[in-house]
């Protein structure tokens, strides 16, 4: 049990209910994609480019296999346009001459027998003229081979607050460095997976594994021609999604449904197999960052400047965003008055890189925390100390102009979790130890940072989300939501926030399963945001739906009993027939955000923590080996302490695989390590305690006062741990993840 | 899955000399007994179409472990007491579940026990057996480095006859064995290491548990009086092509006392003994210097104590 340090004065906010999907899923009786069976179904195949750049000249099928037998599709079959709808239009369902990076879709099969499909796939020939590919972000930014625009550069992000550049020469200290982080796979334990039934007369209909069927819906419109009500795209239970399922389904989608449309309407189910996900799916965005840092020599931090670069790779799909939140989280929770912040994503011939859990904001944290930890060895102050003398305070105003309306308490935060860990005494301790011990070589440090909830800056008044409820037939009430249950809790705690706002048993609340056909666009399930964003529109619907039942005269205003709720609703359903209540968002007073000059409230809450990480180094082996784990964050109002803490513990398993463990090895700009024996994972040998604890100070614009906390965990760890195995290593800082005994034999010798 | 089940046959013999004739065939069928490693394959579309011979059909290969009796050594076991255990065989089907399990090999032959907790889960450990880790002929094999530290010999058996390979002398390249395709290994003879014999075992996987092997060292050093080495076998996995015994570096070591200057020698010596390979799992400069650490630690313990 998660330590909370407020009591709840709630019935459901705050306590842990069984989770609403849990009885399903652990007696085995939910059905993921691949359980479902259709009649006739067709198993459906995707043939994949083996060049990283290249022209197709010729497609052949090879003699010996009954063609006649299969569905084939290539890209002029596609009956609309042959292009994946998100932010730019450059995204081809199907390579069409061009084929722009390894593992690029270019032909679909589909057969009744799964392993004669399978086998086809082998027998499809595709010729190429290869040419020359770009597979890193030097060779993207060194101009000669310009494949995207005029400089291949996706997107730029500039945030500029005073003027670094006067304050070098007067510095005290200035330090240098630069960092990268590397890509990771998201690693859902569920594959991606959809079936689709898809006709000129019956449209489309697309079941499918995925965080965000809006974004399905929005994709497959246009690829067929259809409006909005000729395709209906239906959530199936879904085994983890960690930002891999928020823009790729569109894909298989759109695949699944090319094949059924040719098929004549029959079902086609297209299930990837683990390595056929690992290979050609998105993975985190790897980042390169150089961070230039003055100081006074007690440690104030003069001035800041950021630039950082993320490999795309070949179509823009999310990076835009991606590199967004990267840029808006690289200046970290201090006050500094001379701030420049530079991005950049790239174009390179790997498959898209994509959505992962902290979406961008992790590859820019890393690089300024682990900056700091090298000035305070650099400047002779203690870690935690330079991070004192430098923290954002109430009236201060951060790197984009959004002036601090309360204390963040991250100084509190940060002594609570030096408490908890014995940072003070492990640090005295450890430098002793590693004085005399040269086997083994111990190291504790920690990291500061916030994660903003929801979308970014204006996006959350561009995505206009609703979310609503009705009364059931027996007066419960169901939630009318397109928020996916991806492992999360999202479908438990809507549940208790409705259940609080409308006083009435968590058991009385339902929730539609997410089929755009029933429940409105509440937006995505991304961001941090389905608890704090839709969470509040399902709590105004709640209260909204409280009120009409109220007015209509069928509920007292002064309090109920669950039967008298029940007999409320009889009473309406009986006399109107039905009731649903949405709710809109609204943007909350006092927010403001200028996407031209990068200024203003970048986000709306901000989520604030101090990790400290503890580990040693064997050094016979140099495997850096996590010991002890301290979360400590302030998220507003806890909803679940239970799964809260889940979600802690999850992100920062996770953040110490990508520091530590998780190493894509790439191969002509795409993953060649794509299965589970050799894309390493860390075990529960592997990882530490993770001892969580949460402050709560509520936000007045969440449900009951919570703030986003999906991705915060995801934030920290890796610059703890390097900072660790700094300490370690006698402040030899190793600027790069994930930090294998390789990477620190090489560092040391 | 890849690969469609429909391209594999299986022959289920019911005796040995039914299995050891259907190895007449050409091509001769595949052995198959825990499977482990070809399901792999298998679910990886790797595995070549074929026909596989299922062991598990045969009595004779699944006996028990066997431990028998030794020669009376007066000296160390005691006149009157129960004759010293001087052999362990494993049959063609011992798994790793099997030996964990089995408290006398835990005690005499402790290695054995480590090396079976660190492959796999307890799914792998239950299904892989011995004799396939052997046959396999993965450079990275877990449990072959212990067994040729102990010297353990190969029963091969076919229809002409049963002949004895030593398992130092089964490897002769990357998947090259001693193994002719008509054998089938019926049985591993482990001799118990002489009393006072020391022992080391260290897997260094990419993570702690679930992980294949990047270096191991599984070593055995008799020492005589005043710290004579006696005799040593020093066996490495994932570092050469093969599982490798360093003869070099152990005829090094074979009549010198143990003392600091002999650690040093050796190490030396395994420095350009071993020719790591490079691979996704490490790079063989790694290779080389953990390689090289763990001799140093297997003989600094051994020293220490």
């Amino acid at each position: 049990m998660p330590d909370v340090l407020t009591t709840p004065a709630y019935r459901w906010v705050g306590h842990n209910p069984p989770r609403k999907e849990s009885l399903e899923k652990v007696t085995g009786s939910a059905k993921y994609l691949d359980d479902l069976k259709f009649e006739g179904c067709l198993h459906g195949k995707t043939v994949r480019s083996t060049v990283p750049h290249g022209r197709i000249k010729k497609i052949s099928f090879e003699p010996g296999v009954p063609w006649d037998e299969f569905t084939v599709v290539t890209a002029r079959d596609i009956p609309g346009k042959n292009v994946v709808s998100l932010i730019e239009l450059d995204q081809p369902f199907l390579a069409d001459g061009l084929v722009r990076h390894m593992a690029e879709p270019v032909v679909l099969l589909a057969h009744p027998d799964k392993g004669m499909a399978e086998k086809a796939v082998k027998r499809v020939h595709i010729e190429y003229e290869e040419l020359p590919a770009i597979l890193t972000i030097e060779e993207s930014l060194a101009g000669g081979n310009i494949q995207y625009g005029k400089d291949n550069i996706f997107k730029k992000y500039h945030i500029q607050k005073g003027d670094p550049e006067s304050v070098w020469p007067k510095a005290d200290v200035v330090i240098e460095g630069e960092y990268w982080t590397g890509p990771q796979e998201q690693l859902y334990i569920e594959p991606q997976g959809v079936v689709a039934v898809a006709s000129p007369t019956g449209g489309v209909t697309v079941w499918g594994s995925m965080q965000c069927p809006f974004y399905v819906h929005k994709g497959l419109k246009p690829l067929f021609n259809l409006p909005d009500d000729r395709v209906r795209v239906i959530y199936t239970v879904t085994g983890g999604g960690f930002g891999g399922k928020e823009e790729y389904p569109t894909l298989p989608a759109g695949h699944a449904a090319l094949l059924s449309w040719k098929a004549g309407g029959r079902p086609v189910k297209i299930v990837y197999d683990r390595m056929e996900d690992m290979w050609a799916t998105t993975k985190r965005h790897p980042c390169k960052t150089r961070v230039k840092a003055a100081f006074t020599k007690d440690g104030k931090l003069l001035a800041l400047k950021v630039d950082a670069t993320m490999d795309g790779g070949a179509y823009v799909t999310l990076s835009t965003v991606v590199l967004s939140r990267g840029t808006l989280h690289a200046f970290g929770p201090y006050a500094c008055d001379h701030v420049v912040i530079d991005t950049r994503a790239v174009f390179t011939n790997s498959p898209p890189y994509g959505a992962f859990r902290g979406f961008g904001a992790p590859q820019t944290i890393f690089p300024l925390e682990l900056h700091l930890h090298r000035a305070a060895c650099e400047l002779g102050i203690e870690p935690h100390e330079l991070r004192r003398r430098n923290l954002l305070h109430q009236g201060d105003r951060m790197a984009t102009g959004q002036v601090m309306q309360e204390e963040t308490g991250l100084e509190g935060l940060m002594w609570k979790a030096m408490d908890e860990s014995k940072y003070l005494e492990k640090t005295k301790a450890y430098r002793e130890h590693n004085r005399s011990s040269t086997r083994i070589k111990k190291g504790v440090a920690l990291a500061l940072f916030f994660h903003g909830a929801g979308f970014t800056g204006s996006g959350e008044v561009f995505l206009d989300s609703k979310a609503g409820l009705e009364l059931t037939r027996d007066g419960a009430v169901r939630i009318l939501s397109a928020n996916t249950e991806i492992g999360q809790g999202s479908f438990t705690t809507h549940s208790q926030i409705v259940a609080e706002e409308l006083r009435i048993p968590y058991e009385m609340v339902e929730v539609a399963v997410p089929d755009t056909a029933v429940v409105p666009n509440s937006g995505p399930t991304v961001a941090s945001r389905t608890c704090m964003v839709v969470g509040e529109l399902l709590r105004r619907a709640a209260s909204d739906l409280k009120e009409v039942l109220v007015k209509s005269g069928a509920l007292a205003g002064n309090g109920h009993t669950p039967s008298e709720f029940r007999a409320a609703a009889g009473k309406y359903l009986q006399r109107f027939g039905e009731l649903k209540v949405y709710s809109k968002y609204k943007p909350p007073p006092d927010v403001s955000w200028d996407d031209k000059t990068y200024t203003g409230s970048a986000y709306a809450a901000y989520a604030w923590a101090c990790y400290v990480a503890d580990l040693e180094i064997d050094m016979a082996t140099y495997q850096a080996q996590m010991k002890d784990f301290v979360a400590v964050q302030e998220v507003g109002r806890v909803i679940h302490p239970v799964i809260a803490a889940g979600q802690i513990e999850g992100g920062v398993a996770q953040a110490i695989g990508w520091a530590l463990y998780e190493d894509v090895a790439l191969k002509q700009g795409v993953m060649q390590n794509c299965q589970l024996t050799n894309y390493i994972l860390p075990t529960t040998a592997d990882t530490p305690p993770i001892r969580v604890f949460f402050y709560e100070n509520p936000y007045q614009n969440g449900p009951f006062g919570a703030k986003g906390l999906g991705e915060l965990p995801m934030d920290g760890p890796a610059p703890a741990i390097a900072a660790a195995v700094a300490f370690a290593l006698g402040d030899r800082i190793i600027p790069r993840i994930p930090i294998l005994p390789e990477t620190i034999l090489d560092a040391i010798s | 899955m890849k690969s469609s089940i429909a391209d594999f046959a299986v022959i289920s013999p019911r005796t040995l000399a039914e299995a050891l004739a259907s190895l007449r065939q050409t091509p001769p069928p595949v052995p198959l007994a825990g499977g482990t490693d070809i399901m792999v394959l298998l679910n990886a579309g790797q595995l070549e179409p074929g026909v596989y011979l299922n062991l598990y059909s045969v009595p004779e290969l699944r006996r028990p472990i066997e431990v028998s009796a030794g020669v009376r050594d007066a000296g160390t076991w005691g006149a009157g007491g129960a004759d010293p255990p001087g052999e362990v065989r494993l049959s063609a089907l011992t798994t790793y579940a099997d030996v964990r399990r089995h408290a006398e090999v835990r005690r005499l032959l402790p290695m054995l026990p480590l090396a079976a907790r660190e492959i796999g889960a307890v799914q792998i450990q239950s299904r892989a057996t011995w004799a396939g880790n052997i046959a396999n002929a993965s450079p990275a094999a877990d449990g072959v480095p212990p067994l040729m530290a102990y010297d353990a010999t190969v029963e091969l058996s076919s229809a002409a006859g049963v002949r004895q390979v030593a398992l130092s002398e089964f490897y002769s390249g990357y998947k090259q064995t001693a193994r002719r395709p008509d054998e089938l290994i019926t049985g591993i003879r482990i001799p118990v290491p002489a009393p006072g014999s020391i022992d080391y075992f260290r897997k260094v996987g990419t993570r702690k548990f679930q992980a294949i092997s990047k270096v191991l060292l599984a070593g055995l050093v008799e020492l005589g009086g005043s710290r004579e080495i006696r005799k040593i076998r020093l066996v490495f996995a994932s570092v050469m092509p093969f599982t490798y015994r360093a003869r070099k570096t152990e005829s090094v070591l074979e009549g010198r006392r143990l003392e600091p200057g002999a650690v040093s020698l050796a190490v030396e010596t395994l420095r350009t003994e071993l020719k790591p390979i490079d691979d996704i799992r490490s790079t063989a400069r790694y290779r080389l210097k953990v390689a090289c650490n763990l001799l140093e630690e297997f003989l600094g313990t051994t020293m220490g104590c």
